[in-house]
């Protein structure tokens, strides 16, 4: 009876989470982008009417201008990178490593505002650029550096499964390594290259950190909505440039998975691991790529960091905390950092708990089919949800005069189901691999023992499964301290995050400010992933007796 | 037995409510972050039984809040907004009009001509131009002293500006070209100034603090923030164009509706009061209240002469127009022609 | 909790079991009988259904329509926790992070520590693997953790125990080894046990009475013996050892015309009046020193030596393009002096198919 409250009841309370925190807001967008309320801007007229617009057009032309090009940037350097670090045998690669993983320690605001700091008009480097930093290619720079970890992240899964045996039989056929990778490598890649390119345009097409701190009067649509919405209230203009939105990443999503039935499998079970062979030549090459794009990065978040101490850039350059004061400057100050922490740890466990836990009910139980299918489309969605997009819906659904639940309107509790939603997908990912890890007959065994299956559950799935947990916590943890594109809707005063505190302190010019807070975001980030690193390196020592593998296994 | 846990009890609960018997006002603003604290404090200090809630954003997102808000109204009372945008709220049945204790102080042309009023003013700000003159002789740029002046094609990408949409100081600029050089002219001016932004941005002090930090020369905000920046010794010159300077009046009003009334009607007294003009003084060179003002020594002594004459009816009844005209213009085009 | 080392078993029966995935038919209509106390292995190729049956019997899928009787109780809707069965599953499904004691000790629920550690100690006994307690699985050889796994499923002293292929992730060498002991445990348990394997030389090892599936049905469910000595169908006589098959028509009652040979059949060989004649390679003998019946001469083709005994590839003279085997001890292989032999195909060999 245990079982059936654990089993049934949990997937049943999942369900209507998730229902509410990701269905639900995402039909308010439908609805009220078609609904022709009076103001709002909605309804299938005014629908018509911004898309036949030449602002709109402008608008769209800008975008898809800004997100094809960053791709086209980001994709083959994260390439370049993650076959430096899986192929090649190049020194440091745990540094290297750190190193490109800064950008997602931070929002997306903090790279806008080094940029402006190195190449704005009283910028460090301003005579390398011909150009005004402001517009276009700040916003391409900013993106590119935004996303690059993103790109890296799929690339190097990707990279990292090599069979050895078709190197092999390759260099024993005379191919030349070049031939090797465009017949082995390439097609073994291409997917994820192509998934790559997804992402990025996606995550670029609708942030707007960047654009609102460097894009000066280029404007895009991502910002657009923001301002319809924050700016104007219209919230039924707002929730149809949120559906447009949300069209690269439903195509994105669609395509990656009908190319993914296609490929099958990854790997043979029977593959060999693949060492590379070590080649001075190729080392060389890529340990200069990959310094250089390092050097990048920590030039950018160094620049960053550096700027948050001076005191009156660019006439005083003498270091000081005193953009540190939160207390006396708008945009919420230390009450913001607090609640993100509060945000951030939140998510983080609760997230873990539900998502996990979500994510075994789905993965080890049968029957309750129809629920389990439920489940599993619901968990989709998120990730082809942009958060600009959810959070857009989450304020209209949350707004509804109808609505039960608007009382939760700006608490920090829809904050975090919002946060949560938002990362729901990932999160899930990771805990469905680990899972998968598993014996299949671990439940069926314990079942035959009479064993309740939340004994099991905490007894042996979540040990074994303990360094996937933390890599979930931490991910969470980071997620909700750098997220800015949903909670820009959702906040109120008493709520206000540390990364709405910094586009207000740059919106307020306040740029000294807004560079403090998100160098404090960005250690804070860094300083928590530290931890759980050593957290998980240190459970998976302890377990080490019983994680090697049996010789004859 | 129970008598004497009951008279703890009791007593415990009185204190607890008295602890909670202080009543929480909500009040939007778009007064500017720095001076949030110090008015704060001071009303609080005398009024022990209200605490403020402050919801703070530039003058056009507030006032598309409040006006998005109508049907069920968040905030209890607006302190420090331009009067331009209470007027729209007035028009639309959303202020509860109140006649403040001292209203009697309180200049004619600085509250609402209706009685009692709807809004009650505080100060006054106006249209300044920043000038960075480390800035200026590095690139050779002679100092504008009038508003045809930033037309000249040396400015080019050179000057900032806040976006009327969404800053108070934006509009009160458009608004007064507008008045000032008619509407055919008016515009034809923005056409012109257009080719020399840089960049418009969202806040009014913004424009200010770009100049101070040389990011771009010129910048046209209002007063406040230039003085503030001068005086932490910011490169800057203060200037006010010959033609004269649009400004608004920053006004206190009571939303209609609320249900903490009587702490409302208190903040518009202490809005209006003596005590609060003091405040204002530091901040402001022309107040609401005539005879307080204490001319500020960063600003020239003439600068409430300079002050154009200003027709807030016409203002806020064509502000829709004016903004759509804008942003159809100067907002989200293709617009510059090289040089970006 | 009961310290005998296990329950008597209980008798299994299994009525009219079907299943369908889609439109694929894993069981059709299989029914089965298992004593108390008995042996059965379930034997078949992959795609069979045996290891859906045997799923089918755990409680781990839900069978269409049919009946499952655990001594008297009807189990046939019973979650897998309301049945009292003990399963090993191909895998062993150790849990790698709980010691061997942890382990073993996991169905103890409702007991009291010493009691665990007094069961867990007989188990271990029982699999000979006592001293063992604190080592986790992945310490031990694949043989032990066999053995591990085991004493989990039995240690809370089920009235049935599953088997899922057990050998298969052994070593060959190790496998006959563990075949043996495995079923001196269950004899001396007296354990009613089902055991799935696709070997048929483990089958014939441990199994009281095996029965052999194909396409979801049950062919021939009889002891080894019988199996092998009178398979029911084609099917079970090719899966099970080696096989001639040779085209005959009936001449006679007595008497069968295989290609230019008239052959006499047993009296009960079969009834077809055409068909095939199946007959065991070790059965042949080959230039017998006293005349037997239907004798008939044929040609070497090939010899393989395999050890203890020799395939010997061969023609028969009347039945050319048929190549036939005979499995010879070597002491006979001397007796071959040239490609052209005698053989003779004893009626009792011979078994009629239709």
């Amino acid at each position: 009876m245990g079982d059936r409250l654990f089993v049934v009841g949990g997937k049943v309370l999942w369900l209507g989470l998730l229902v509410v925190a990701v269905l639900l807001p995402l039909l308010a967008i439908f609805w009220r982008g078609f609904s022709s309320e009076a103001g709002q801007g909605g309804g299938l007229v005014a629908a018509r009417e911004l898309l036949t617009s030449a602002n709109f057009h402008w608008l769209l032309g800008n975008s898809l201008k800004v997100s094809l090009s960053v791709a086209a940037i980001v994709v083959p350097l994260a390439y370049l990178f993650a076959y430096a670090l899986q192929r090649t045998m190049i020194p440091g690669k745990v540094i290297w490593r750190g190193v490109s993983l800064l950008p997602l320690m931070a929002p997306s605001m903090l790279p806008g505002i080094a940029l402006v700091y190195l190449f704005g008009n009283q910028g460090l480097l301003r005579g390398l650029l011909s150009d005004n930093i402001y517009g276009f290619w700040g916003i391409v720079l900013g993106e590119v550096i935004y996303t690059f970890p993103h790109a890296l992240m799929i690339l190097l899964s990707a990279l990292s499964l090599a069979d050895a045996r078709l190197f092999d039989a390759a260099s024993s056929m005379g191919a030349s390594p070049a031939r090797a990778f465009r017949s082995i490598t390439w097609p073994a890649t291409r997917q994820a290259v192509f998934a790559a390119f997804c992402l990025v345009f996606t995550l670029t097409i609708t942030d707007f950190g960047v654009p609102v701190v460097v894009g000066g009067d280029y404007q895009v649509l991502a910002l657009e909505a923001y301002k319809a919405v924050v700016g104007q209230q219209q919230f039924g203009r707002g929730a149809l440039i949120g559906m447009v939105l949300l069209l690269p990443a439903l195509f994105s999503f669609g395509v990656d998975a009908w190319l993914r039935r296609r490929q099958g499998d990854a790997m043979s079970g029977r593959a060999q691991v693949f060492r590379p062979l070590p080649s001075r030549s190729r080392d060389g090459c890529y340990l200069a790529i990959v310094l250089l794009i390092c050097a990048a990065l920590l030039l950018v978040f160094g620049m960053a960091v550096y700027s948050s101490l001076v005191k009156f850039w660019p006439y005083n350059l003498s270091l000081s905390l005193n953009h540190y004061q939160f207390e006396d400057t708008a945009g919420g100050g230390w009450l913001a950092y607090r609640n993100s922490l509060t945000l951030a740890l939140c998510t983080a466990l609760i997230g873990s708990v539900l998502i996990f836990t979500g994510a075994y009910l789905m993965e080890k139980t049968r029957g309750q089919q129809g629920l389990n299918l439920a489940l599993r489309l619901l968990s989709f969605v998120p990730m082809a949800v942009p958060g600009l997009v959810l959070g857009l819906g989450y304020v209209f659904f949350f707004n509804l005069s109808g609505n039960p639940l608007h009382v939760f309107y700006g608490s920090m509790a829809l904050l975090v189901v919002c946060t949560i939603a938002h990362y729901l997908t990932t999160a899930q990912m990771t805990a469905t691999t680990a899972l998968r890890q598993l014996d299949v007959e671990f439940e069926a065994a314990a079942l035959s023992l009479k064993a309740p299956l939340y004994r099991h559950y905490l007894k042996v799935t979540v040990p074994i499964c303990l360094p996937a947990l933390l890599d979930i916590l931490r991910y969470l943890f980071v997620s909700a301290m750098t997220t800015v594109s949903a909670a820009i809707f959702l906040y109120s005063p008493d709520t206000i995050l540390a990364a709405v505190a910094v586009l207000n302190m740059d919106d307020a010019g306040n740029v000294g400010g807004a560079a403090a807070m998100s160098t404090l975001i960005l250690f804070t980030s860094g300083s928590v992933s530290l931890l759980l690193a050593w957290a998980s390196r240190g459970a998976l020592r302890r377990s080490q007796a019983w994680r090697q593998t049996a010789p004859g296994q | 037995m129970f008598k004497p846990l009951a008279l703890v009890a009791a007593v415990l609960t009185a204190f607890s409510l008295n602890a909670f018997a202080k009543t929480e006002l909500t009040v939007y603003t778009a007064l500017e972050a720095e001076q949030l604290k110090t008015y704060k404090k001071a009303f609080e200090q005398a009024n022990l039984d209200v605490e403020i809630k402050w919801v703070r954003d530039s003058t056009g997102i507030i006032t598309a809040k409040l006006l998005a808000e109508k049907d069920r109204p968040q905030a209890d009372v607006v302190w420090g907004l331009a009067a331009s945008s209470l007027a729209i709220l007035d028009q639309q049945g959303m202020l509860d009009s109140y006649a403040p204790k001292d209203l009697d102080k309180i200049g004619k042309n600085y509250r609402d001509a209706a009685n009692p009023p709807a809004w009650v003013g505080m100060d006054v700000w106006a249209a300044t131009i920043c000038f960075n003159t480390v800035e200026a002789e590095k690139q050779g740029l002679s100092k504008p002293v009038s508003w045809q002046d930033l037309t000249k094609p040396d400015y080019k990408g050179k000057i900032v500006m806040p976006n009327p949409a969404s800053s108070g100081t934006g509009f009160l600029d458009v608004s007064a070209w507008l008045q000032t050089f008619g509407e055919k002219q008016g515009w034809q001016y923005m056409d012109d100034l257009h080719q020399n932004i840089g960049q418009y941005v969202h806040s009014g002090s913004k424009p200010c603090k770009l100049a101070a930090s040389g990011e771009f020369p010129i910048g046209i905000s209002f007063e406040y923030p230039a003085v503030q920046l001068k005086r932490q010794g910011a490169p800057l010159d203060i200037i006010l164009p010959k033609e004269g300077l649009g400004w608004d009046i920053e006004a206190t009003a009571v939303i209609k509706g609320t249900s903490h009334a009587d702490a409302a009607r208190k903040l518009a007294d202490f809005s209006a009061s003596p005590a609060a003009m003091e405040l204002y003084k530091d901040n402001f060179a022309v107040l609401a209240q005539p005879g307080i003002a204490k001319p500020q020594t960063e600003l020239p002594a003439d600068y409430e002469q300079r002050l154009i004459k200003n027709d807030f009816a016409w203002a806020s009844k064509n502000r829709d127009s004016i903004l759509a005209e804008w942003r159809k213009r100067y907002d989200g085009k293709s617009e510059k022609v090289a040089g970006q | 909790m009961n310290t005998a080392l296990t329950q008597p078993g209980a008798p299994m029966k299994v009525r009219g079991i079907q299943k369908r995935f889609g439109a694929f038919t894993a069981l059709d209509n299989v029914s089965l009988d298992v004593a108390a106390g008995e042996l059965v292995c379930l034997l078949g190729p992959s795609g069979c259904g045996k290891t859906t049956l045997l799923r089918c019997i755990a409680g781990l899928e839900r069978q269409d329509s049919g009946e499952l009787y655990l001594g008297e109780r009807d189990v046939s809707a019973l979650p897998p926790q309301a049945r009292d069965y003990g399963i090993l599953f191909q895998s062993y499904a150790l849990f790698p992070n709980l010691t061997v004691e942890a382990n073993i000790g996991y169905g103890l629920t409702g007991c009291g520590r010493d009691e665990v550690r007094t069961r867990v100690g007989q188990m271990l006994e029982l699999v000979g693997l006592l001293g063992s307690e604190k080592k986790y699985p992945g310490q031990l050889s694949g043989g032990q953790q066999q053995r591990v796994a085991l004493a989990r499923a039995l240690a809370p002293a089920p009235s049935l125990l599953l088997l899922d292929e057990p050998m298969s992730a052994l070593d060959a060498r190790v496998r006959e080894h563990l075949c043996t002991e495995l079923r001196q445990l269950q004899r001396r348990l007296g354990i009613t046990t089902l055991m799935v394997t696709h070997n048929q030389d483990e089958a014939m090892l441990m199994a009281d009475r095996i029965a052999v599936m194909n396409n979801g049905k049950v062919e021939q469910y009889a002891t080894p013996q019988e199996i092998y000595d009178r398979p029911a169908t084609p099917f079970v006589a090719e899966f099970v050892g080696q096989g001639n098959w040779l085209p005959f028509s009936r001449n006679s009652a007595s008497h069968a015309q295989v290609g230019g040979m008239n052959l006499r059949l047993a009296d009960d060989a079969g009834h077809a009046t055409s068909g095939r004649l199946f007959c065991r390679p070790e059965a042949i003998s080959v230039n017998p020193p006293v005349h037997e019946e239907n004798l008939f001469p044929a040609k070497v083709r090939e010899i393989t030596f395999l050890g203890n005994r020799c395939r010997m590839s061969f023609e028969l003279e009347q039945l050319p393009g048929h190549p036939l085997l005979a499995e010879l001890a070597p002491e006979a292989m001397p007796r071959l002096g040239a490609q052209d032999i005698l053989v003779a195909l004893p009626p009792r060999s011979l078994q009629v198919f239709a």
